[in-house]
This record gives C-alpha cells, sequence and structure tokens, in this order.
C-alpha cells in the first residue's frame, strides 16, 4: 500500500485513493459485463449467473409441478383412462428427475452462487468461468430430457431408474440413455458449483469473518457442498455402468452374467440419502438466517447448529439401506442402519430446538418469510417424525413403496425445503430486484399453498396405509382409495394454484413493488451491506467482520480493508481459519470459453447415447475449447 | 362388452374406512397384526412429539414480550437456562430416539424369527402377474398356478419369492409386509391367516406398463378345504364332454394359445403365460384386473391391450363363434 504517497497511476489505481461515486463508478466499470448478446453470453458475474440458475430452476420446477397435475387428474378417480400408463410413467419419472436433479438441487445451488460471495463479503465466486460453464451444462441437461420428453422419448423408468427395468433388456429404444446422460449433465454442473462454493468460503471470506462467525446460510451450503462431493461420484458410477451396460454390452448389472441388479441400489442410494440433505441443509441456512432477522436476535445456539449441520452430513451417509429394506438384506445388517437413521433425529432435534429457542428470545415480527418458515415447522417436524417410521426395518416393509412414503418425503422436501426456500424468495428478491414483494399477495400465497399441500399430501398417508402402492397409474374403484385420491387431487390443485399466485406476486412486484432501500429487514449479515440490487463490484470496499452479524455490531458504519485495484479485477484471499487478509488474487474475466465447452460437452454426452465413439471425438472437441479457455493471456501479474 | 370389477368380492369384505382387503390397519394375519400394533405405538409416541413441539412453537411467538434494545446483548443467566432447556430436549429426543430403536428392534425379532412353514410356495413376479409354484417332496404332488395362493388358515407358509424379469414386490397388508422379488436372487417370506378369507396383495414396486394391474389374491380357508382344493388342483385338466367345449379345446390349440400358455394333461406346454390348468376355477382374471367371468374373459381374449395396455398377451384373430366355443372351453377348466 505504499503508493498511496506516489501520484496515482490510472492502472496502478488502488481503492483507497479515490472514493464515493468515482470509486463506484470506476469498479463497475471493471466488474460490469459488457452489453450485447456475446456480453451476456461470456459474463462471470455470480449475480447474473446466480439468477439465471434460480429462474431456470423455477421453470423447472413449474414443468415438474404440471406434470405432478397431470398425475393428480387422472388419480383423482379409479380407472380413469385420462392417461395411459405410457404417458402417466414419463410423468412421474419426469416429475421426480426433474424435482430432484433438475429443481432442488439447482434451485439450492443457485442461492449459494447469489449469495455466499455477499455473504462472505468477496467480489466474485472462486473460478468464476467454472460457474458460467456449470450453468450452461445444467441447462443443457434440462433441455435434454425435456426436449425428449415432448418428443415422447421421455425417460420412463421413474427417477430412481431400477436395473433390470431400465436395463438393455426391458428399456429397448433410447429414453433411458437420455435418462441416465441428463444425471451426467447435472453431476458435472453441481460438482463444478460444489467446488466454487469450498474454495469461496474457505479462501474469500471477508477479513475478520472467521470460522464462528460464518453465516449459518454459508456454513449449511458449505457442509452441502461437501455431501455433493462426495456423493455424486456414486450415482455418477451407477448412471455410466448402466450406459455401458446399455450401449456396448457390459454385465454389471445382469445376473444372468455375473451382475447384480441390487448393485445399482446400493450406488444410487449411496447417492440418494445424502442427496435428501443436499436438498434440506441448504434449507436449514435459509431458515436461520429467516428467524435470526425476524427474531431481531442473534441466534441461539450457533456452535450446535453448525455441529448439527457437520453431524447431519456425515450420518447422511450411512443411511442407504433404509431405502432398501425390502430386498432381503442380512437383518442384523438392516439393523444398524434402523439405528443410524434414527440417530439422524438427533442433530435435526437440536436445530429445530434452537431455532425455537431463538423465537422464544426474540420479538417475531411476522413478514412472509416467517409466515413461510412457521409452516416449515409444522409440516417439516411431521414428515421427519413419520421418517422414524421408515427408519424402522419392520413398519417400513409395510409402507414402503406406498402412498404412505410419498405423503413421508413431500412433507419432508417440500415442507423442509421448499417452504424455506419461498420464504428465501421474499427474504432475499429485494437484494436480488430491489423490490419489495407484495406482503398482501404474499399472504395469500403461503395460505393457498399450506392448505393445499396439506389437502393433498396427508391423505396419502393414509391410502399408502390402506394399501396404495407408489407409481400405479390407476387402481380399481373396489379398493375403496378414491376418495382419498380425489381428496389430494383437489388439494394438489390449490397447492398449484398457489405457485401461480408466487409467479404473480414475483413478475409484478419487479415492476411495481415498493423500493426496498439496502437493508429493508434490518437484517445483519454482509449482503445487506450493500446496495440492493448490489452492483457488479458487490462491495466498493472489502468489509472487515467483527461480529457474526456484522450490521448489528457496527450501526454507523462497516469497517473496510483498502487497497485492492480499482482498474483490475482483484479480489483478497484470506487464511482459511483466521480470515487474515492473506493475498490480493486476480479474478478470471469474462469469456465466452465456458459457453463453447459447455456447448462442446453438451454434443459429447447427447452422441454418446448413440454412439460410444463419440466420447472419443467429443474429448477432441472438449479438449480444443479448454485449451482456448485457459490459453495464457498474460495478466499484469504474471509480468511482474 | 362392459367391463365388469371384481365387484363382487366386495360382498365378502365390506370397505369402511380403513378396512379393507387390501389394508395394513385391517390385519388378519399374525405378521401383519405386530406391525399394526408396533404402527400404533410409534403413531403415538410420534404424534405427542409433533403436538408438544408445535406447543412450544406457538409459545415461542407470544409477542407481548419487550424487544430486547440491541439483538446482540448477553444474558448469561437466560442463556444458562435456555441452554438447559434445549440440552434436556435434545435428551429427551434421544432417550425417545432409543426406545422406538429398541421397540423397532424387538418387533423385527419376533417377525423374522425361524422359518417353520410346513407348506412351501414360490412365488415368481413376471411382468405383470403372479407364477405359483407348489412344493412338494413328491414330484407328482407338485403343481403351478397363477396370482391366487390358497393357504390353509392358521399355518405358516413359506414363500419363496423370485422374478424372472424385473424387480417386483410381494405385498399382502393384510397378512405381512413386503419382500422384493429380485431377478437372479431368492427371498423367503412367512406368512400366516388367522381367520378364512381372501387377502389381496399387489406387486408394490414398479415393474414397467402394468405394475398397476399386478394383483395376487390369497385365499385362507380350512385345512380340509384346502387338501381338496391341492388335489383338485394336482389333477390335470379333464378333457372336453361336450361339442361345444370339444370345438373350443380345438380352437384353443389351433391358435397361437399354446405358444405361450400349459394347460396339464394335453398337449400345449408354453410357459411364458400363466398356467391355463384349472383358469375356470380362479376368481380373477389377468392378476387380478378382471373378475372371472364368462364376458370378462371373452373381452381379455378379444383385446387385452385395451385393458391392460403393454400387457404381453399379444392380440389374436379368433372368429365371434369360435370365441364363444374357446370362452366355454376355458370356463370349464375347473
Amino acid at each position: 500500500m505504499s503508493e498511496a504517497f506516489a501520484a496515482p497511476d490510472p492502472k496502478e489505481l488502488r481503492d483507497h485513493q479515490i472514493g464515493g461515486p468515482e470509486l463506484t463508478a470506476r469498479l463497475a466499470r471493471t466488474w460490469g459485463t459488457k452489453r450485447g448478446l456475446i456480453g451476456a453470453l461470456s459474463t462471470v458475474d455470480h449475480k447474473i449467473i446466480g439468477r439465471r440458475y434460480i429462474i431456470t430452476a423455477f421453470l423447472f420446477l413449474f414443468l415438474a409441478g404440471l406434470a405432478a397435475v397431470a398425475m393428480r387428474l387422472q388419480l383423482a378417480r379409479p380407472e380413469s383412462r385420462l392417461i395411459g400408463p405410457d404417458l402417466y410413467n414419463q410423468l412421474f419419472t419426469m416429475h421426480g428427475t426433474t424435482m430432484m436433479f433438475l429443481f432442488a438441487v439447482p434451485v439450492m445451488e443457485a442461492f449459494a452462487v447469489y449469495l455466499v460471495p455477499l455473504m462472505v463479503g468477496t467480489r466474485n465466486i472462486a473460478f468464476p468461468r467454472l460457474n458460467a460453464f456449470s450453468y450452461y451444462v445444467y441447462l443443457f441437461g434440462g433441455l435434454l430430457i425435456w426436449v425428449a420428453f415432448m418428443l415422447n422419448i421421455g425417460a420412463d423408468i421413474g427417477w430412481f431408474g431400477y436395473v433390470p427395468l431400465s436395463g438393455p433388456e426391458f428399456s429397448p429404444g433410447k429414453r433411458a440413455d437420455i435418462w441416465a446422460q441428463m444425471i451426467t449433465f447435472t453431476e458435472v454442473s453441481a460438482l463444478a458449483v460444489a467446488v466454487e462454493i469450498v474454495v469461496t468460503v474457505l479462501k474469500q471470506r471477508a477479513p475478520g469473518m472467521t470460522l464462528d462467525r460464518i453465516p449459518l446460510f454459508v456454513w449449511s451450503v458449505f457442509v452441502t457442498s461437501f455431501l455433493i462431493i462426495f456423493a455424486m461420484p456414486a450415482v455418477m458410477i451407477a448412471s455410466t455402468f448402466l450406459i455401458l451396460d446399455r450401449l456396448i454390452g457390459t454385465h454389471f448389472f445382469n445376473p444372468a452374467e455375473g451382475g447384480d441388479a441390487l448393485l445399482w441400489q446400493h450406488l444410487f442410494w449411496f447417492f440418494g440419502h445424502p442427496e435428501v440433505y443436499i436438498i434440506f441443509l441448504p434449507a436449514t441456512g435459509m431458515v436461520s438466517a429467516i428467524i435470526t432477522t425476524f427474531s431481531r436476535r442473534k441466534t441461539f445456539g450457533y456452535l450446535a447448529l453448525v455441529l448439527s449441520l457437520i453431524a447431519t452430513g456425515f450420518l447422511s451417509f450411512g443411511l442407504w439401506v433404509h431405502h432398501m429394506f425390502t430386498t432381503g438384506l442380512p437383518q442384523l445388517g438392516a439393523s444398524f442402519f434402523t439405528a443410524s437413521s434414527m440417530m439422524i433425529a438427533i442433530p435435526n432435534g437440536i436445530q429445530i430446538f434452537c431455532w425455537i429457542a431463538t423465537l422464544w428470545d426474540g420479538r417475531p415480527v411476522f413478514r412472509t418469510p416467517l409466515l413461510f418458515v412457521l409452516g416449515f415447522f409444522f409440516i417439516f417436524v411431521a414428515g421427519g417424525l413419520s421418517g422414524l417410521m421408515l427408519a424402522s426395518v419392520p413398519l417400513d416393509t409395510q409402507v414402503h413403496d406406498t402412498y404412505f412414503v410419498v405423503a413421508h418425503f413431500h412433507y419432508v422436501l417440500i415442507g423442509g425445503a421448499v417452504f424455506p426456500l419461498l420464504g428465501a424468495v421474499y427474504y432475499w428478491y429485494p437484494k436480488i430486484v430491489g423490490r419489495l414483494m407484495s406482503e398482501r399477495i404474499g399472504c395469500w400465497h403461503f395460505w393457498l399453498a399450506f392448505i393445499g399441500f396439506n389437502l393433498a399430501f396427508f391423505p396419502m398417508h393414509i391410502t399408502g396405509l390402506m394399501g396404495m402402492p407408489r407409481r400405479v397409474y390407476t387402481y380399481q374403484p373396489e379398493m375403496g382409495w378414491d376418495n382419498l385420491n380425489l381428496l389430494s387431487s383437489v388439494g394438489a390443485l390449490i397447492f398449484f394454484f398457489s405457485f401461480v399466485v408466487f409467479l404473480w406476486n414475483t413478475i409484478t412486484s419487479a415492476r411495481s413493488g415498493s423500493l426496498s432501500g439496502d437493508n429493508p429487514w434490518d437484517a445483519g449479515t454482509l449482503e445487506w451491506a450493500t446496495s440492493s440490487p448490489p452492483p457488479p463490484q458487490n462491495f466498493d470496499r472489502i468489509p472487515v467482520v467483527t461480529n457474526r452479524e456484522p450490521l448489528w455490531a457496527e450501526r454507523e458504519m462497516l469497517p473496510v480493508a483498502a487497497g485492492l485495484s480499482v482498474e483490475n479485477r482483484e479480489l483478497i484471499v484470506s487464511t482459511v481459519s483466521e480470515a487474515r487478509a492473506d493475498l490480493r488474487e486476480a479474478s478470471p474475466e469474462p469469456s465466452i470459453w465456458p459457453l463453447l465447452a459447455a456447448i462442446a460437452t453438451g454434443i459429447t454426452f447427447i452422441s454418446s447415447i448413440f454412439t460410444p465413439w463419440a466420447v472419443v471425438w467429443g474429448s477432441c472437441i472438449v479438449g480444443v475449447m479448454l485449451i482456448g479457455w485457459f490459453w495464457p493471456k498474460g495478466s499484469k501479474e504474471d509480468e511482474e | 362388452m362392459r367391463l365388469r370389477p371384481v365387484g363382487i368380492l366386495l360382498l365378502v369384505f365390506p370397505l369402511t374406512g380403513c378396512n379393507g382387503w387390501q389394508s395394513a390397519l385391517d390385519t388378519h394375519g399374525p405378521g401383519a397384526g405386530s406391525l399394526e400394533t408396533l404402527f400404533w405405538i410409534f403413531l403415538g409416541v410420534l404424534a405427542t412429539v409433533w403436538i408438544l413441539t408445535m406447543l412450544a412453537l406457538v409459545a415461542s411467538l407470544r409477542t407481548r414480550r419487550r424487544p430486547h434494545a440491541d439483538p446482540l446483548s448477553e444474558d448469561p443467566a437466560a442463556n444458562r437456562q435456555m441452554t438447559g432447556t434445549v440440552g434436556a430436549l435434545v435428551a429427551a429426543t434421544a432417550v425417545i430416539v432409543l426406545a422406538l430403536t429398541g421397540f423397532s428392534y424387538a418387533y423385527q425379532k419376533r417377525l423374522m424369527g425361524e422359518q417353520d412353514g410346513t407348506l412351501t410356495i414360490k412365488v415368481t413376479g413376471q411382468q405383470w402377474w403372479w407364477q405359483v409354484e407348489y412344493e412338494d417332496p413328491q414330484p407328482s404332488r407338485t403343481f403351478t398356478t397363477a396370482n391366487e395362493i390358497h393357504i390353509p388358515v392358521g399355518e405358516p407358509v413359506r414363500l419363496k419369492l423370485e422374478s424372472s424379469d424385473v424387480i417386483h414386490s410381494f405385498w399382502v397388508p393384510s397378512l405381512i409386509g413386503k419382500t422384493d422379488n429380485i431377478p437372479g436372487r431368492q427371498n423367503v417370506l412367512e406368512l400366516q391367516a388367522d381367520r378364512e378369507g381372501i387377502y389381496r396383495g399387489q406387486c408394490a414396486e414398479f415393474c414397467g406398463w402394468q405394475h398397476a394391474h399386478m394383483g395376487v389374491l390369497i385365499i385362507a380357508k380350512p385345512k380340509a378345504e384346502f387338501e381338496s382344493w391341492r388335489n383338485q388342483q394336482i389333477a390335470s385338466a379333464s378333457p372336453a364332454s361336450d361339442d361345444e367345449r370339444k370345438r373350443g379345446e380345438q380352437v384353443f390349440f389351433t391358435s397361437p394359445c399354446i405358444m405361450c400358455h400349459s394347460i396339464r394333461g394335453t398337449s400345449a406346454g408354453g410357459k411364458v403365460g400363466p398356467d391355463l390348468t384349472h383358469v375356470g376355477s380362479r376368481l380373477t382374471l389377468a392378476a387380478g384386473t378382471l373378475q372371472n367371468t364368462r364376458g370378462n374373459l371373452a373381452a381379455w381374449i378379444v383385446d387385452p391391450q385395451r385393458i391392460k395396455p403393454g400387457a404381453n398377451m399379444p392380440l389374436i384373430q379368433v372368429e365371434p363363434r369360435d370365441l364363444n366355443a374357446l370362452v366355454s372351453y376355458l370356463e370349464g377348466l375347473k
């Protein structure tokens, strides 16, 4: 920082040498995204990519919701001829696959991509070009499976794709290949984002944000990213084996040739159970953020909450067999998984009690985000408790693969993840858009969603116990399931309608919502320390953190760190645990190469559905794109 | 032709509320019975926990308290008290979890005890029906049937569960929980009915197009009745006596039917579809899809793909007058 005394050379200009609007404008020019189509496609701004991610994920939510409505219309009456078995099987496969792979995981990562750099006080996410690449790969994967569905070659093997039903013998054609390849796309993008989050959280925190000052939402997506890194390879192996079995005639899953049908289930659920927590943990971070802000009180039991997150992360890898209790596993082994599945109730219990304690200690302000969090408690606690029934080996033999399970996991996933997520949208919308969403419509939205959800899913507990299996396209009138199913269908329509209300609210509020100002909720975390919406550089000067809730601790003005270049993209790299400012590091410029590399990757993946040789020549194209991407440009720092 | 469902079976089992012939809460065997007890224990405990949690939540929302002037202010005494409360609640959670695990384990031990079934039946799941083979040390007393399992009341029965294609799951909720039929493996399930009656089951693992229409009936009857049923099933098909049935037999043997179906005592030996030796004695057709009546049988033969789209039974050309004869022949296979 010695050059402070010299006359500022424009190329050497640092952020302590100028200030006010000039600094803001210059930084915005340095960090901004160019106008025009190429500019938009080249952007590496985590906020722009995060916004695209969020909107795309909600678009997939809408499509998957439509599939659900179609299924509920079919099931409203017994022996309905509205939808045949072929279409129905495609619909529930698309619904499950889209919700899990194209909505739930990406939307959580999308919020992380948008919020984490703001919450930890840095200027961009780590590996911003990889971030752009991951979005395009995700988009192509989603388009692949939905375009296939529109062409009537949608997957019809369920989101779990059990072999041998998904194998070459029982799923001829390309439907299962398209499904398996879509998994590859989403894996690549999810892993890329996970790595970015881990590095951003470990190395780019604002000075002073020691480990025990990291916001709980950031902790939650940090732990989640590790779950992704360890869980995704299992499903990557599984889907690759499946593609190999189907495309080049290997026999990983063929019992007639020494393969094993259960191998798939182990690999799939070794991913599939952590997947649930990959969706749920970020939602707990959202709950923590919303409860703290609207209780006007620091979070009770911060350490306990962080440790619960980590414990849940570890335990989530020890539960996968509870999806397989009916496959005839040895009893002793199965009992172990009962115990481990039950045990996860303890860290979840800790979280629930700490949140209630925070509410107890503060004075709750009832705005829409908090309403959704209260809905979360009501629904999620019920779903979590019914999960204990599924954890019991004997009870599971009655409820496994019935509508009871459908009820359970919608209580857990919608209650545990979607309600907090909707709360999060109401909470962070002003940050992203600069305007508040309508409280009046938000209230309507909440009650419609809450009533519609419970009306749709509560009766399913009973239909399941009355013997209705999952994934049936119809049922006979004498089974006595018709009234409960009709009730579920009515509830599902109301629930869907609540999302239409939500969509309306987001669109109208973007234009005519009241201006929010920088910190409309009087929240304490760093993302509210900058303007809403944030400028391209996020912060004019990097804040220095002195407390877990910096904006509550420093009411007057945040202390800042200075010395970063104004004309070059530079950010602070800090130490892992103490978050002491360590280095000034260059952050990549916008580039079109990530898009080109994603296109090449997409061509490779899609062509390899049809010929194994696509992997060979496809890799060459991807290689060329990556060479272009990483071609050394000789930055100023390199020359020094 | 109207497709009448198996409604007549309803006369045997009136459906009210959670009662049903395929309900886990209307149990008629020791296995499902203890599972039902375990279910109510869990439900009782868990519902109590849920209600208490919700009460705590509501209590925490009282807004009459004065807000803290500074949201970060420390109040060590209150904090200690709160820590104690939360700690106690977590401890209570642990105790409850431990207790439920214990209950679960105790019932599991009881259910999965020694297998002492005297009667052994191999049940093979196929797309989309169940092949049922009664085993016996004497080869001449073994026989094959489909979609209907008759058992003696009050006796444990061993089911060997296999699959010839994809994964299925055998589930008769009012008697016992489900176990999967997995290709390349054999699972054993013990089942017992304490009361006479007809209990319906259904495939519980998604297995393709007609997963929804893959029903199975367990028919529990007194030992003597069961033995006479078994003897009747062991016997080969009785040859057609009247002219109409003779002509039907001829239609059967000159049509593609024999490619897939067996009728013991005749030259029909196909193994792809269900064994038809005593098809006339069964209550349902097409794996619990249709009540076994003359009309339904004819409808099923004429257009199986309308009733069960995707089923492996192909469309075959049968002249209307031949159809009558064919139906008479099959109906007579008691």
